[in-house]
């Protein structure tokens, strides 16, 4: 049905994509699997009309087609739905459904229809958790992503582009996008699908293309090759082992931070204690409360009621003060200033509690491993996992004692995840206390030396390290039988 | 690319000495100094509110009120010159802390909140005059806006203060807010306390733009009219992004004495006091699109290496 | 009515029922204080009359500045319509002198939309860029006013039909027509759109630059329309007619104390309309009262400052 034939794209005389094809028959889940920078959106971009390629051809049902607009791509029948969503939350559903090609009548919106169709839409897709008219900012990223596939149906779209579907749904969601996927499948659809995370490749793509440094590398069907082949093909090299060996028992040591019986709003009765030395795991469904206990510790949303020895902070400030510190989830709204420097970044936190000092930055660049640890660059030009590293270094010349990770390989590629993993495992060794919070489970498996597992904002368990997947969603759950 | 503003600055300069060769003279060119001395220190204050993603209409009627209130007090006698000096400074002050705090704590957009401030200024001290000045400046208070040395010199302390605090740990952590303010207060940065001195910063720069434009231009209810859109412009001359989070105090100086060069050149080349306003206009808009084209808005493309620098 | 109760009140309103109500409290409060005489009809034709050309203007505004931009040169282009329409009425041609008032409107809105869009430059520089640009025309070729606007339309500034000034009819028909295209039609949808988020419109499909640039003659041909009241009103042009009345920043003030998001894509006509009404009753009010001017603009300022303060902390819940 789609075919991109030799594909050359370049940003300012520096080649991105060169000599790609890729092609995409009806019914067809293809995955598109790369690190990041491999020129996967950029390629997603072309065929969505946002760029313009310097060479090659894509034609649709053997049509050759040309983009100049994403209005071009979209009246072509293809629909891309995007990472960060793209719906305007002051609007309903049915306005953003239909936003661009509103329908009218006699040179009026015809809401009216606008709205049936949205209605009817939603009831295809099994969704009746919300209507048309609600607006889209009271709605869950999950239902979020329901109108985007709604407005990808609305265009007799034939051709839909995930762009990193699953990055911001919680495990029960996935499910149903999956559900979802194969509905689309079923109607004849080509479906190309970008992703980072094995599991979703094997369960759902029929063939699999993998792009590295903007060049095609293979394209396979999904049956005939191996998650580790898969692996190797992406990174050009075999991974012996994804995660540092965990910590001896003599390597941990004292309780830094204990807390008992505090809460909040949305946390109960937590208990917890962080020991030095120690990477702590934290489990659970999204919505069970993992990043607000992360930001109660932090300070950024406290405990109301409880103690937290040596200090229960009221407010960040206080709890960098007392040695914590959070890598955050979302690194692009909260954790970096990306149009300043690395070396300006690096300092933030320093500067901020007024010990600044300029003298280790480069030294600590280098440490957490960035390449090249130019501090003058700005962050915004780095890739996902340079990012990172560079929010680490930013907690780093604090030193504080504690530090809370949440998702922190999230959007990063698969070489640059591994670096992180061995200076997360660095900083422990240190006598670093850690808490890792991680919707990965092999990831948390594998970093972890305990486990916790949070359900609707309590700690329903501890684990010991090693323990399965399936340990843990029983845990995290609300299920009868695992309790 | 940073300082392209100082390129132009040397153009329209040389041109000027084309037909004014006076300006290449110490004399000359300190008189253009002083000249521009106003507006530099406005436009250095501005900065400040601007980098943190803010704006400051106020400062133009806030000069209007120093110089108004100046005279009414003063009225001529010399020995009330230093006291009124150190109120008008607290009134820059005051007026900043109370913009940045009905912004930052109220969270009024700062536009509504600058806004409603020159409305609320200008009506204030000509209700309390009965609508027209009154009084007279002392010849003390005169000579800081009058006197090319001591003018030069206010304002060069003012433009050095000015680019060592961009460079302390207070300015890092202001553009930081700019840029990303949520990151910035998950990183410990007092982004309420950082904001709200921005704007007395942009405040206190008033004052003393102000007391020099007193002794400078004179009395009026005029005097300043309309300089919190010159103060903005030169500061966006610079290359100053609004919005926040990027640009340098230094570029934003130097847009002030670009737009003040581009005032003499206009004159001196005797384009008609009216037509001036039309040529201004239309250079503004030349010279930030130019910016615009000049630094294309990119997706970032990650460099090669980037991806496996692990 | 207390602030407090305003305030609870607020909670569970639209900033637009949150004006209205405000200026229903004033109403009463000018019944109360100022009698028969603040009812009487000359002060409701005051009112009416007093607010029709900043309301036309604001309307306009409003259109900007729901798109996500704004505009500074709408003082300046009132002053320079009001002359092309007077001077070209000279000789008795009302309907060319309209046109012509109306075709400066398109040509400086149609540039205003370009620079911001085609090169990239920020409303706020290029719509003040355009001031200096008009002013400078403006000083160059007038002292003070000229032109003629013949009786006939000079009825458009004074005449009314019962308690209603045909301004008032006119502000009202503006408003209804910008309130049809924002709720109606496609262009209103996609105002809203690129002033919510401009780059989800554009991945949707929207032509955003399209919809500045029509936004920006609209909000210019708002302007005209002003600059051909106060036409009527002066019987002639005047150079200084709009910066006088300050309608750039007074039209803005009148659509954020409206409820529209200064930042663009929520709001709409009708907040608009009773954010314009509500400083012209206060102002009515004032005169009654015989207020010193200055005091005016400092409860003015108060006012304007206090409503967005409601209005955020009424999202903020």
């Amino acid at each position: 049905m789609l075919s991109m034939r030799e594909i050359d794209k370049s940003f300012l005389g520096v080649r991105v994509l060169s000599d790609i094809s890729l092609d995409a028959e009806a019914g067809e889940v293809h995955a598109l699997v790369g690190e990041n920078g491999a020129g996967k959106s950029t390629l997603m971009k072309i065929l969505a009309g946002v760029h313009t390629p310097e060479a090659g051809t894509i034609s649709i049902d053997g049509v050759p087609v040309t983009f100049g607009h994403p209005l071009d791509a979209q009246r072509a029948g293809v629909a891309i739905i995007y990472q960060e969503l793209t719906l305007l939350p002051e609007r309903s559903v049915a306005e953003n459904v239909f936003l661009g090609r509103e329908p009218t009548r006699r040179g009026m919106v015809d809401r009216s229809a606008m709205e049936r169709q949205t209605s009817k839409l939603l009831l295809e897709l099994g969704e009746s958790t919300f209507g048309p008219r609600d607006a889209v900012g009271r709605l869950s990223v999950a239902q979020q992503q329901v109108v985007e596939i709604c407005k990808a149906l609305s265009v007799d779209a034939r051709i839909i582009v995930m762009d990193e579907p699953t990055a911001s749904l919680a495990e029960h969601e996935v499910e149903l996008l999956y559900d979802l996927v194969r509905r689309l499948r079923e109607r004849g659809m080509a479906i190309l699908y970008i992703s980072h995370r094995m599991r979703e490749i094997f369960d759902l793509s029929q063939r699999v293309t993998v792009l590295k440094d903007g060049a095609l590398v293979a394209t396979r069907n999904t049956a005939d090759v191996t998650q580790s082949e898969l692996v190797s093909l992406m990174v050009g090299r075999e991974l012996s082992h994804y995660y540092p060996p965990r910590a001896a028992p003599e390597e941990k040591g004292e309780v830094v931070i204990s807390i008992r019986g505090a809460g909040n709003a949305t946390l109960h009765d937590i208990d917890l204690d962080l020991r030095a030395g120690e990477i702590t795991g934290l489990a659970g469904l999204q919505g069970s409360g993992r990043t607000e206990l992360a930001k109660a510790v932090f300070g950024a949303e406290p405990f109301t009621h409880g103690t937290m020895t040596p200090l229960r902070p009221r407010s960040v400030r206080q709890a960098i003060a007392a040695g914590i510190g959070l890598v955050t989830e979302d690194r692009k709204a909260e954790g970096l200033a990306l149009r300043q420097s690395v070396g300006d970044n690096a300092l933030l936190v320093s500067r901020a509690m007024g010990r600044g000092t300029a003298a280790r930055v480069r030294e600590l660049l280098s440490r957490v491993r960035l390449a090249p640890p130019d501090p003058e660059r700005e962050v915004r030009y780095l890739s996902g996992g340079n990012q990172q590293k560079v929010v680490l270094a930013k907690w780093m010349t604090v030193a504080p004692r504690v530090l809370v990770f949440d998702e922190p390989t999230r959007g990063v590629d698969v070489g640059a995840k591994a670096a992180i993993h061995e200076l997360i495992r660095e900083l422990a060794r240190e006598g670093m206390a850690v808490l890792m919070i991680s919707s990965e489970l092999p990831e948390l498996i594998g970093m972890s030396d305990r486990i916790l597992v949070l359900r609707e904002g309590r700690l329903a368990g501890e684990l010991p390290p090693g323990s399965s997947e399936e340990t843990i969603m029983h845990l995290a759950a609300a299920d009868e039988a695992a309790a | 690319m940073k300082y392209a503003i100082f390129v132009v600055l040397v153009l329209l300069l040389a041109a000027i000495a084309l037909a004014n060769p006076f300006i290449l003279e110490p004399a000359g060119f300190l008189a253009f100094v002083k000249r521009a001395a106003p507006l530099v220190i406005l436009a250095a204050g501005q900065y400040f509110v601007i980098v943190s993603g803010e704006f400051d209409l106020s400062v133009g009627s806030l000069v209007t009120v120093e110089v108004v209130v100046a005279a009414r007090l003063i009225d001529g006698n010399e020995a009330a010159t230093w006291p009124v000096l150190a109120l008008l400074l607290a009134l820059g002050l005051l007026v900043g802390l109370v913009n940045g705090v009905v912004t930052t704590l109220l969270r009024v957009p700062s536009f509504i909140t600058t806004l409603g401030m020159m409305l609320i200024l200008s009506g204030a001290v000509f209700l309390w005059t009965g609508g027209a000045p009154r009084g007279a400046l002392s010849q003390t208070f005169r000579i800081f806006g009058r006197d090319t040395l001591y003018a030069v010199a206010i304002m060069v302390v003012v433009g050095v203060a000015a680019v060592l605090l961009t460079r302390a740990t207070y300015g890092r952590t202001l553009i930081a807010t700019g840029d990303n303010e949520r990151a910035a207060a998950l990183s410990g940065v007092r982004v309420t306390r950082t904001r709200i001195l921005a704007f007395v910063i942009s405040g206190l720069a008033a004052a003393v733009a102000g007391i020099m434009l007193g002794g400078f231009a004179g009395v009026s209810a005029q005097v300043g009219q309309g300089l919190e859109f010159s103060a903005i412009t030169a500061v966006v001359l610079g290359g100053v992004a609004l919005g926040g989070g990027r640009g340098s105090v230094v570029a934003a100086m130097g847009g002030a004495f670009t737009l003040e060069a581009m005032f003499t050149l206009l004159n001196l080349y005797g384009i008609s006091g009216a037509l001036e306003y039309t040529l201004q206009g239309v250079i503004i808009i030349a010279a930030v699109a130019a910016g615009a084209v000049q630094l294309p808005r990119l997706t970032p493309t990650p460099r090669k290496g980037d991806a496996h620098a692990s | 009515m207390s602030e407090r109760v305003l305030g609870s009140l607020s909670l569970r309103m639209g900033p637009a029922q949150v004006v209205f109500l405000a200026l229903l409290a004033v109403l009463v409060l000018g019944a109360i204080v100022g009698g028969a005489e603040f009812m009487s009809m000359e002060t409701v034709v005051g009112i009416q009359q007093r607010s029709a050309a900043l309301g036309i203007v604001a309307i306009g505004q409003t259109l900007a500045i729901l798109a996500g931009s704004l505009d500074l040169s709408v003082a300046v282009l009132i002053s320079l319509t009001s002359l092309v329409a007077a001077e070209m009425m000279e000789s008795g041609n009302v309907a060319g002198g309209v046109a012509g008032a109306l075709a400066v409107s398109v040509l400086v809105g149609l540039v205003n939309g370009a620079v911001i869009t085609k090169f990239k430059v920020h409303a706020f520089i290029a719509t003040l860029g355009m001031t200096l640009v008009i002013k400078g025309v403006l000083d160059h070729l007038y002292d003070g006013p000229a032109g003629r606007v013949p009786d006939s339309f000079q009825r458009l500034g004074y005449d009314r039909i019962g308690p209603i000034p045909v301004s008032a009819l006119l502000w009202a028909g503006v408003a209804l027509a910008v309130w049809f295209i924002l709720t109606r039609t496609r262009t209103g949808y996609r105002i809203y759109a690129v002033g919510g988020d401009v780059e989800v419109a554009r991945l949707s499909g929207v032509r955003t630059d399209r919809v500045v640039i029509i936004t920006h003659v609209l909000c210019s041909l708002c302007a005209g329309i002003a600059g051909l009241l106060l036409a009527s009103r002066l019987g002639a042009g005047a150079p200084t007619v709009g910066t006088d009345g300050g309608y750039d920043l007074e039209s803005i003030a009148a659509v954020v104390l409206g409820g529209t998001a200064l930042a663009g894509g929520r709001g709409g006509v009708a907040g608009t309309v009773g954010g314009v009404l509500l400083l012209a009753v206060l102002d009515s009010l004032f005169n009654l009262l015989e207020v010193n001017s200055f005091f005016k603009d400092v409860v003015r300022g108060v006012v304007i400052v206090a409503a967005v303060a409601v209005y955020v902390r009424r999202r903020k819940s």
